[in-house]
C-alpha cells in the first residue's frame, strides 16, 4: 500500500497541499472470531485525506475500527474494498512496546537497527533525540526504570527515528494517568509545533483530539463510518479553555452521542 | 534459613534414631558415619565424582547446544516443526533405563553413552521451554517490527531471541534436576567409574555409609549447579526479574 517508501520526512512548503494519506471508500471486514459468529465489519466506506504536514485526529467509540484504520495506512492489513494510498508510515501503539532488556537509547534506535544502521551510530542518533525529549541521563535506563510518561516519550522517539513521513499514533496516551496524559499532550503539541509532521492520531479522548489536531474526524460505532469532519483553526500554542476548542469539543461529543 | 533449621532437625532426629538402635547401621548409617565416610574415602569419592561431574557437564552442554538449535529451527521453519517436533515428543516416551544398556553395548563403557543419555534426558525441557518463550514474544511487537519493514531474521534477532533467553535458562534449570539421575542410570547400565558405579559397588560390600556419601555429593553438586544457574540468570536476564510484578 505504500506508494513511496523513501519519501522525505518533512514536506517542502511548496508541497503542503500534497496528500500524504488518502483513503477512498475503504471497507474492512474481519472473519468471525468463532465459527457461527458473524463477521465483523470494522470500517464501512471510510474516506479520509491527510495533507502533508497536517495533524488529523480520528475520534470514535471503542471498537469502531480506529486501530484498523491505522494498520491500513501503515500497510499492515489490506482493505477489502476501496483504495489506500499513503506515504510510508510509522506506527506508535497504545502500549509502549519497549524491549524490556534494552536501554532507552537502544529502544529508540530499534527502527534504525532494522534499517541497517550499526549499533553505535544508531544509539548515538537516538541518544541525541532523547536528550531533546528531556530524557538526558536515561539513555541506558531499562523500561522498568522509567515512568509511564518517559516510556511513551521513548516510544515516540522510536517512531520519529523510523524516518517515515507519516506518523500513525494509536491512542498514544490512553494508558497513562490523567495528569501525565495532559502533560504528554502539551509536550506532543510543542514537539510537533517545533518539528511539523504528518500525523494521524487515533484517540477516544475528544479533548486530546481538538488540542492537538488541525482537523478532527468523528467515526461512528462499528462498523466505523465518518460522521463528521471538524476543522480546528485555533492558533498554537493552544489553551484548553480556548472558547473555540471548548465549542468544538462539545460539537464532537454531540456527534458521537447522536 | 528456615530450610536449614528443618534440615538440622531431620539430621538430628536421624542420628538419634540410629543411635538408639531403631534400625540396623547397615541399612541406614547415622549421619556421623556418613560424615566419617566422606572424610575417610575422600580420595575415592573425589576421583569418582570427577567422572560423574564430567558426564553431567558435557551432557548438559550437548543438550543446550542441540536443544537451542532444535528450538530455533522448529520456531523459524514450519516444515521442521511438523517433522521434528512430534519425533522429539515421542523421544521423551522412551524409557531411558531400558535403552541405557543398549547404548552401552553400542557405544562402549566409557564417556560416550553417558553423555548421550544425559543429553537425551536434558534436551526435552530445554527445547520445550525455549520454544514456548520464542512463541510467546509479543504479537504487537512483531507487528511493530513489520511496520518498520523488518525481515523475519531481524525480528528473530532483535525481538524474539532476547525474549526467549529466560525460557532457555528455565529449561536448563529444569533439565539440571534430571541430569544427575540420568548420569547415575547411565553408570548403572555399565561403567568402570563414577559415583553411580561407586554406590553400586559399595552396597554389596556393606559400605552403606560410603554409598550415602556418594549420593550426598551428587545432590550437593546438583544444588550447586542450580545455584550457579540462578546467579547467571540474574546477571544475564535482569529484566525478567525486574519486570515481574
Amino acid at each position: 500500500m505504500q506508494t513511496r517508501i523513501q519519501a522525505p520526512p518533512k514536506a517542502p512548503a511548496s508541497q503542503i497541499d500534497v496528500d500524504a494519506v488518502r483513503l477512498d471508500r475503504v471497507t474492512k471486514t474481519f472473519p468471525p472470531a468463532r465459527r457461527g459468529a458473524a463477521p465483523v465489519t470494522a470500517l464501512d466506506e471510510v474516506s479520509l485525506r491527510v495533507r502533508s504536514g497536517e495533524i488529523v485526529a480520528v475520534v470514535g467509540p471503542s471498537g469502531c475500527g480506529k486501530t484498523t484504520l491505522l494498520e491500513l495506512v501503515c500497510g499492515l492489513v489490506a482493505p477489502d474494498a476501496g483504495t489506500v494510498e499513503s506515504q510510508a508510515a510509522a506506527l506508535m501503539a497504545q502500549r509502549d512496546l519497549l524491549l524490556p532488556w534494552a536501554g532507552a537509547a537502544d529502544n529508540a534506535a530499534l527502527a534504525l537497527r532494522v534499517a541497517g544502521v550499526d549499533r553505535r551510530a544508531a544509539r548515538e542518533r537516538a541518544s541525541a533525540l532523547l536528550v531533546d525529549f528531556g530524557l538526558g541521563g536515561f539513555e541506558r535506563a531499562r523500561p522498568h526504570e522509567l515512568s509511564g510518561g518517559m516510556r511513551q516519550r521513548v516510544a515516540f522517539a522510536r517512531t520519529l527515528l523510523a524516518g517515515r513521513p507519516v506518523l500513525c499514533l494509536d491512542e498514544p496516551f490512553a494508558a497513562l494517568d490523567a495528569l501525565t496524559r495532559l502533560q504528554m499532550q502539551d509536550w506532543l503539541a510543542a514537539t510537533l509545533h517545533a518539528d511539523p509532521r504528518t500525523v494521524v492520531l487515533v484517540t477516544h479522548d475528544v479533548e486530546e483530539a481538538v488540542v492537538l489536531a488541525d482537523r478532527v474526524v468523528v467515526l461512528s460505532q462499528r462498523p466505523g463510518r465518518v460522521l463528521a469532519t471538524l476543522d480546528v483553526a485555533a492558533p498554537r500554542p493552544r489553551r484548553r479553555d480556548d472558547p473555540e476548542l471548548v465549542a468544538l469539543r462539545a460539537r464532537a461529543l454531540a456527534e458521537l452521542a447522536a | 534459613m528456615r530450610a536449614l533449621l528443618v534440615l538440622l532437625a531431620v539430621v538430628g532426629g536421624w542420628e538419634a534414631y540410629v543411635g538408639f538402635g531403631g534400625v540396623d547401621e547397615l541399612l541406614l548409617p547415622a549421619p556421623s558415619a556418613i560424615a566419617a565416610a566422606l572424610v575417610d574415602d575422600r580420595a575415592l569419592l573425589w576421583s569418582n565424582f570427577a567422572v560423574t561431574a564430567r558426564e553431567i557437564a558435557l551432557g548438559i552442554a550437548a543438550a543446550l547446544v542441540l536443544g537451542l538449535a532444535a528450538a530455533v529451527a522448529i520456531h523459524l521453519c514450519q516444515p521442521v516443526r511438523r517433522s521434528l517436533y512430534p519425533l522429539l515428543v515421542t523421544s521423551q516416551t522412551i524409557p531411558i533405563p531400558v535403552i541405557a544398556p543398549l547404548l552401552v553395548v553400542w557405544l562402549g563403557y566409557d564417556l560416550a553413552p553417558k553423555i548421550v543419555i544425559v543429553a537425551l534426558v536434558c534436551v526435552f525441557p530445554i527445547v520445550v521451554s525455549t520454544l514456548d518463550a520464542l512463541g510467546r514474544a509479543d504479537a504487537d511487537l512483531r507487528k511493530l517490527m513489520r511496520s518498520f519493514g523488518a525481515t523475519r531474521w531481524q525480528t528473530f534477532r532483535l525481538v524474539e531471541a532476547p525474549a526467549a533467553l529466560p525460557g532457555l535458562i528455565t529449561g536448563a534449570k529444569l533439565s539440571l534436576a534430571f541430569a544427575g539421575i540420568a548420569a547415575i542410570l547411565a553408570e548403572w547400565a555399565g561403567s568402570e567409574s563414577g559415583l553411580g558405579h561407586l554406590v553400586l559397588q559399595a552396597l554389596p560390600q556393606f559400605e552403606t555409609a560410603r554409598a550415602y556419601a556418594g549420593v550426598l555429593i551428587l545432590a550437593a553438586f546438583s544444588v550447586a549447579l542450580f545455584g550457579a544457574l540462578s546467579l547467571a540468570e540474574r546477571r544475564l536476564v535482569p529484566w525478567a526479574a525486574a519486570a515481574r510484578p
